[in-house]
């Protein structure tokens, strides 16, 4: 038990010590490309990039196609990209 | 104050010793709750850990890109555009961005093909030359040492020379990507010279930005603008979802193991019974046989979480949690290799601590008591 303890105080103090391993280096890379997503889900360019996605490219083959990639059932559309319009048109309603 | 604490050590001896003589039945509980905690924790761990990891990368990112949309889906922008984009006050500039996907049709992948900025003098590429990232990298039967053979969807194949590879510490944002020169770019898609995939936007004052965009989406209609922020609080939002989906699956499993524990907890053998009767007969006090109880529960479940914890942070930190990999893959062909950035919640692992840890204890102390209350005679009969 005491061992355990030890290993637990040893993991945290690792957890709050440890560098960044090369996380300043990768976020350079990101401000020099200009990389809008990460790599994780490389199948389809929705799950690619889905922060540029568009709300119907998960089904984009024809218009009774759904979305046949697993990614694409486990990540939710970015809905809230999509306000910036309806945004803009409610304030120009309001003029 | 010593007398207190060497009671409560010769208890926990007594305690242990006690387990010791129901060694399967403890073990075997042992195991079920640290794989339960392991599980949960390593999910909280890697949640937190990406979500950490894709804000501190993605704060980088462009301040805006200006999309052309039409019918729903994505269209080229004219280079015209980018002229009065970059009238627009408070726009520092705007750069039309070439960036598209290929498949790889003989090792069935995806790449990200992509055009870098004039201002990135680190990733400067003439025409036939390229620089891969480290998933593109690993596919070694493709790349034959030092040429990069790419087939377009017209004419004959291309043929680029691969003068760099992307650090292997950076696959998590370019495992997929193959950087190449504007004009192989443009002649490898058979793009006209006036258009771009998007334009990306500099912006001198963060304040500024949503007056910014509500600009462009009124001067300029069908054009879709994405902010660092959308970027930012769609990978919240994903990690999120993606970590709730996973809890939620083994939602069934928490449930299974709940009811295993509170019955192996809440119902005493026989044998426990007989031996709370023993130690009432040659003058335990409740309070003692409680307090042995309790430590008993609690070792057992402080046991199980740190062992679960530190198991967990090793799978995520130094495995690259290697066992949620499946679930984040997908079917995607090109897997980053990525190690991330220890990330520690404090908050997060009092709240697992405070869920598993104490109602396992809670639950042992009720049929204890009863026990202990009663008569000893007619317990151990």
């Amino acid at each position: 038990m005491a061992a355990l303890m030890v290993l637990a105080i040893a993991v945290l103090l690792h957890g709050f010590m440890s560098g960044d391993r090369g996380l300043s280096q990768r976020a350079k890379l990101v401000g020099q490309l200009g990389l809008t997503d990460l790599a994780l889900f490389t199948e389809a360019r929705y799950t690619r990039h889905p922060s540029q996605a568009d709300l119907h490219s998960a089904f984009q083959d024809h218009p009774m196609s759904f979305d046949h990639f697993p990614t694409g059932s486990l990540i939710a559309a970015p809905l809230q990209n999509f306000n910036t319009r309806a945004a803009s048109s409610t304030d120009e309603a309001k003029k | 104050m010593k007398n207190y604490l060497s009671r409560q050590r010769y208890l926990m001896d007594f305690t242990l010793h006690s387990m010791l003589r129901r060694k399967v039945k403890n073990l075997v509980l042992f195991v079920v709750y640290f794989m339960v905690i392991f599980i949960l924790a390593s999910v909280m761990l890697f949640g937190q850990a990406v979500r950490e990891e894709a804000a501190a990368l993605l704060k980088n990112a462009p301040e805006a890109t200006v999309q052309q949309i039409k019918m729903g889906r994505h269209d080229l922008v004219n280079k015209e555009l980018i002229a009065p984009l970059n009238d627009i006050r408070g726009v520092k500039k705007a750069e039309g961005r070439l960036w598209g996907y290929y498949f790889d049709p003989v090792n069935q992948a995806n790449y990200t093909l992509m055009v870098p900025s004039a201002d990135d003098k680190q990733h400067q590429i003439k025409p036939g030359q390229s620089i891969i990232g480290p998933g593109v990298a690993a596919n070694r039967e493709l790349i034959r040492d030092k040429f990069l053979l790419l087939l377009p969807p017209v004419g004959p194949l291309m043929k680029l020379d691969v003068i760099d590879h992307l650090d292997p510490q950076s696959a998590l944002v370019s495992a997929d990507l193959v950087l190449l020169s504007e004009p192989d770019f443009r002649a490898f898609f058979r793009l006209p010279a006036d258009v771009y995939t998007d334009i990306g936007l500099t912006i001198r004052n963060e304040r500024e930005i949503a007056t910014i965009v509500n600009k462009i989406t009124s001067k300029f209609l069908g054009t879709r603008v994405v902010t660092r922020s959308d970027i930012l609080r769609t990978y919240e939002s994903i990690f999120t979802w993606r970590e709730g989906l996973l809890l939620a699956l083994l939602g069934a499993s928490i449930f299974a193991f709940v009811i295993f524990v509170f019955d192996k907890a809440s119902g005493l053998s026989a044998e426990e019974r007989r031996e709370i009767g023993i130690l009432k007969a040659i003058g335990w006090e409740t309070g003692d046989v409680l307090a042995m109880k309790f430590w008993e529960g609690g070792l057992i479940s402080a046991g199980a979480f740190l062992l679960g914890l530190v198991l967990a942070y090793l799978h995520v930190f130094f495995f690259q949690a290697g066992l949620l990999e499946p679930v984040l893959t997908g079917w995607s062909v090109i897997y980053p290799d990525f190690h991330l950035a220890p990330h520690i919640d404090i908050l997060q692992i009092t709240t697992l601590a405070f869920f598993t840890v104490v109602p396992y204890t809670a639950a042992t102390i009720v049929p204890i008591w009863r026990a202990a209350v009663t008569d000893p005679d007619s317990v151990m009969r």
